[in-house]
């Protein structure tokens, strides 16, 4: 009885969350709700019993995702009133077809031919361990996808960096290459001319007039 | 009792929240990455859902490595998005014609 009044508490705050998010005028603030709407998502994994992905979803959302879109917003000096215009112009046939998808949705769920399983979690052995349970099929069935999950991210990081660093136009930088294919005959030029005599002194050496 | 059908309810209206979201702020391109972002919330709840009811971790596992696509997406989207603004000193959708002949 506990665990459905959560699970309704949390709905509710996940579900008003998920709207805030999107109807926010500051994106700060819709970065927060989005932030809430996670945790409550979280919260609402802890009733299932999924503890390790629960505690994964707070740290990889919460902690890092929310953190970034934090710090882009800021970055951004953007008129964020501007792109709010045309908000309400969207919002009926935004609402028509959100509220068809989530009918067919309920539709689906309530047919015959889905046969949705009825009854609460099933009981786990005593000992059970979720995190172990996880960790068993990661590092063995399901091993060279994690290997491939983990070099995904390094990618993702590389080209992160990528895309964002960035270079000074005006930057003196010496090209090793090109210093050792120098040449001497690139840099000295011996010219042979015939000896100048000095001028004598008292002479006024005339300056030449600037242009 | 909490059953599947809680759980799957949920994560349709927030599935459909979110869809929502992606046709109201069609120009604000930060808010519908978020937008994105809670939709990828509801699927792994779908698969949360499915796999502890069912009593087969494996769907689990699938959340893991959608969270870490996920992750690594927003982390290039952002990336782009910041070097968009740098290029153009805008996020606006409507903006981003330059393909366009």
């Amino acid at each position: 009885m506990t665990t459905v009044v959560l699970f309704y508490l949390f709905a509710v705050v996940l579900l008003g969350a998920g709207l805030a998010t999107i109807t926010a005028k500051n994106p700060v603030h819709a970065a927060l709700f989005l932030m809430l709407a996670f945790f409550s998502g979280a919260c609402l994994w802890m009733l299932m019993k999924a503890e390790f992905l629960a505690v994964a979803l707070v740290l990889i959302y919460v902690g890092a995702v929310m953190v970034l879109f934090l710090f882009v917003v800021m970055m951004l000096d953007v008129n964020f009133e501007e792109l709010r215009k045309g908000f309400w112009k969207h919002v009926p046939l935004a609402v028509t077809v959100a509220i068809i998808m989530a009918v067919e949705m309920g539709l689906i769920l309530h047919s015959r031919a889905a046969e949705v399983v009825v009854g609460g979690l099933p009981e786990q052995a005593a000992g059970y361990n979720n995190a172990k349970a996880l960790g068993y099929l990661i590092y063995t069935q399901y091993f060279l996808p994690f290997q491939l999950s983990a070099a995904l991210l390094l990618v993702g990081m590389i080209a992160a960096i990528a895309l964002t660093i960035r270079k000074r136009k005006n930057t003196k930088y010496i090209n090793p290459a090109v210093q050792i294919a120098t040449k001497r005959e690139d840099r000295v030029r011996i010219v042979k001319m015939a000896a100048e005599a000095r001028p004598t002194v008292g002479e006024v050496v005339e300056e030449q007039p600037k242009a | 009792m909490l059953t599947l059908t809680h759980y799957l309810v949920l994560s349709a209206i927030l599935f459909a929240i979110s869809v929502f979201g992606i046709f109201v702020n069609r120009k604000n391109l930060i808010v519908l990455l978020m937008a994105i972002e809670l939709m990828l919330l509801a699927v792994n709840m779908n698969f949360v859902a499915f796999s502890q009811f069912l009593g087969n971790a494996s769907g689990q596992v699938f959340v893991f490595f959608i969270l870490t696509v996920a992750a690594a997406e927003s982390a290039i989207g952002l990336a782009i998005l910041v070097v968009l603004f740098r290029n153009l000193r805008s996020i606006n959708v409507e903006d981003l014609g330059s393909l366009k002949g």
